[in-house]
């Protein structure tokens, strides 16, 4: 019975495009944790008699995303007012845009999937409200910190063209590839600065018509945006199906529930009395400037990981790690280009790099790839070696160098350093001389912590020789 | 609720006609024929006013709160804000 359901959803994502200062004033951008009041203003305290000033960094980061994003940029945009009452919002008003978008019609290809970008457009944001007591409904009163008030904020709205909770979080995260690729925000989920709203509505099979949709908020990770909506769409069956129907509503995600909840129901359609934002001039979106942003735009995310199999022979694994990051990507192809092997560098870059975030200049890495492949240094020196490169901007030459990290392969020394191991684990040695092979995985990390610089392949050989 | 405004007592007759008197105008206005007519944003003949990405000196938390009717550790103090319904 369930299988006859679809499911339909459309995605609006928040973006803080990557700026020092506010969306229409001065203000720096605070940090989580700042004192409560300390980034605001005349202008983003809505104080009469100010004048908003659109930051010019906010607006070419949205430009540049609403061009990765294959939109249509307008000759002419403008920002509206939508009026509300809400003590995050000092003015009354969010300065947003309304009917002349920055941008229209876009798109995003998900694991081979279209998803149409509705529209981008540019906002700001609002203050944060804590509620003393800790329910709201008993709540005596509210704290307001505008410190977020007036910080810009991207909108990107999807047509309802999604159709599973993996496709919504594939979306999200290629999304946040894109915007890191080309610069226009960190993205950071965790930091709120890309907020994912989905409005989840399942519809019978078949059928053209869209069912009643639910907005949910409070996602903060794309596990908590997949499951939410696992749940939401599981929600709207047992109602739909027990003979219910679904309330319009905006709904709350609960990570310690794991569960959604009523926020705000929707039945009225809400007025927002939107008009032209009187203290903004319209902006001129001029071809000559969108041209230059678009010709300064890097190669977007797909053709690059397409690129990467191609080119480089990577398997889908590697390139799910390295194309996700344009950094990886960048550090990936200026190692190769050094010279190292294309296969090797990516293993070192899924196994040691990407996990630590800490990123060695190509060159290094190179360097470093060349000399463990070569058997100049043993893996485990070469780790060492990396994490110093990283700590110090060193090259590895000049480390293993100041080190003296050479990998011994000399017989002769080799050959003293194995009578040593078998002298001092006599067990061990009679078990392999026994038959018991495994025996050599304890003779082997003996020899190795008294002699990182032995080479591996060279010490096996000469235990296996004495012992026999 | 669109609005929040102080009359005193006795003077509600007077600004209800003003105000009657203000929607009365808007009513003819919206009788003008403005098919073809492009909506018009601004008035003023500038455009494309933007500023520098360049962080300047906020006020004070002290400053930013010193007009708040009430505030409490740094931040501005509200009545509880319960949903309308």
């Amino acid at each position: 019975m369930s299988s006859t359901w679809e499911i339909v959803i459309g995605m609006e994502v928040h973006v803080q495009p990557r700026t020092r200062s506010k969306m229409f004033c001065g203000c720096a951008i605070g940090e989580l944790g700042d004192p409560p009041n300390t980034h605001v203003c005349e202008v983003c305290l809505g104080l009469p008699g100010v004048l908003p000033v659109p930051n010019k960094a906010a607006v070419e980061a949205c430009l540049k995303t609403a061009l990765a994003l294959g939109c249509e940029i307008p000759r002419h945009t403008k920002f509206d007012r939508k009026n509300y009452m809400y003590p995050d919002l000092p003015k009354g008003y969010q300065i947003s845009q309304y009917d002349l978008p920055m941008s229209v019609n876009g798109h995003l290809e998900v694991g081979g999937h279209k998803v149409r970008i509705r529209r981008v457009h540019l906002e700001e944001d609002t203050g944060k409200l804590v509620h003393a007591g800790d329910k709201l409904h008993k709540a005596w009163e509210s704290y307001v910190d505008l410190n977020r008030a007036g910080v810009p904020l991207m909108e990107i709205v999807t047509e309802p063209d999604i159709r599973s909770a993996d496709q919504a979080r594939d979306y999200a995260m290629e999304l946040r590839t894109l915007l890191r690729t080309i610069g226009a925000s960190e993205a950071d989920m965790e930091k709120g600065q890309l907020r994912a709203e989905p409005n989840v509505s399942i519809r019978r099979q078949g059928s053209e018509e869209l069912g009643v949709k639910t907005e949910l908020k409070n996602i903060n990770s794309f596990r908590a945006l997949h499951r939410a909506i696992l749940f939401e769409v599981d929600r709207h069956r047992q109602v739909l199906e027990s003979g219910g129907t679904v309330v319009q509503e905006t709904r709350g995600w609960s990570e310690a529930e794991q569960r959604t909840f009523s926020q705000r129901s929707k039945e009225l359609a809400e007025d927002y009395r939107y008009f032209p934002e009187p203290d903004i001039p319209p902006l001129e979106l001029d071809p000559p400037w969108i041209e230059r942003l678009r010709e300064a735009l890097p190669e977007m995310p797909a053709p690059r990981r397409e690129r990467l199999v191609r080119a480089h022979g990577l398997p889908a694994s590697d390139v799910a790690v390295i194309g996700a990051d344009r950094e990886l990507a960048d550090l990936f192809e200026g190692a190769v280009a050094t010279g190292a092997a294309a296969k090797q560098v990516a293993n070192w870059i899924v196994g040691e790099v990407a996990p630590t975030g800490k990123l060695p200049s190509a060159a290094n890495l190179g360097e470093l790839v060349k000399l463990v492949t070569d058997g100049s240094i043993t893996r485990d020196q070469g780790r060492e070696v990396l994490a110093e490169s990283v700590e110090t901007g060193r090259t590895p030459a000049e480390i293993v160098a100041e080190h003296g990290f050479q990998q011994v392969s000399d017989e002769s020394e080799l050959r003293v350093l194995a009578q040593a191991v078998i002298d001092a684990n006599p067990k061990a040695a009679a078990d392999f001389r026994g038959g018991k092979k495994q025996a050599m995985q304890a003779l082997m990390a003996e020899l190795r912590k008294r002699a990182p610089q032995a080479n591996p392949r060279a010490a096996n050989e000469v235990l296996i020789r004495l012992l026999s | 609720m669109l609005a929040r405004l102080g009359i005193e007592p006795g003077d509600e007759a007077y600004y209800a006609e003003q105000l009657s008197g203000i929607l009365e105008h808007i009513d003819r206005l919206q009788q003008l024929d403005t098919e073809h007519i492009p909506p018009t944003a601004q008035v003023v003949e500038v455009a494309s006013r933007l500023r520098e990405d360049e962080p300047r000196p906020s006020l004070t938390q002290e400053e930013a709160l010193a007009n708040a009717p009430a505030a409490v550790n740094g931040f501005f103090r509200v009545p509880s804000i319960q949903e309308e319904t």
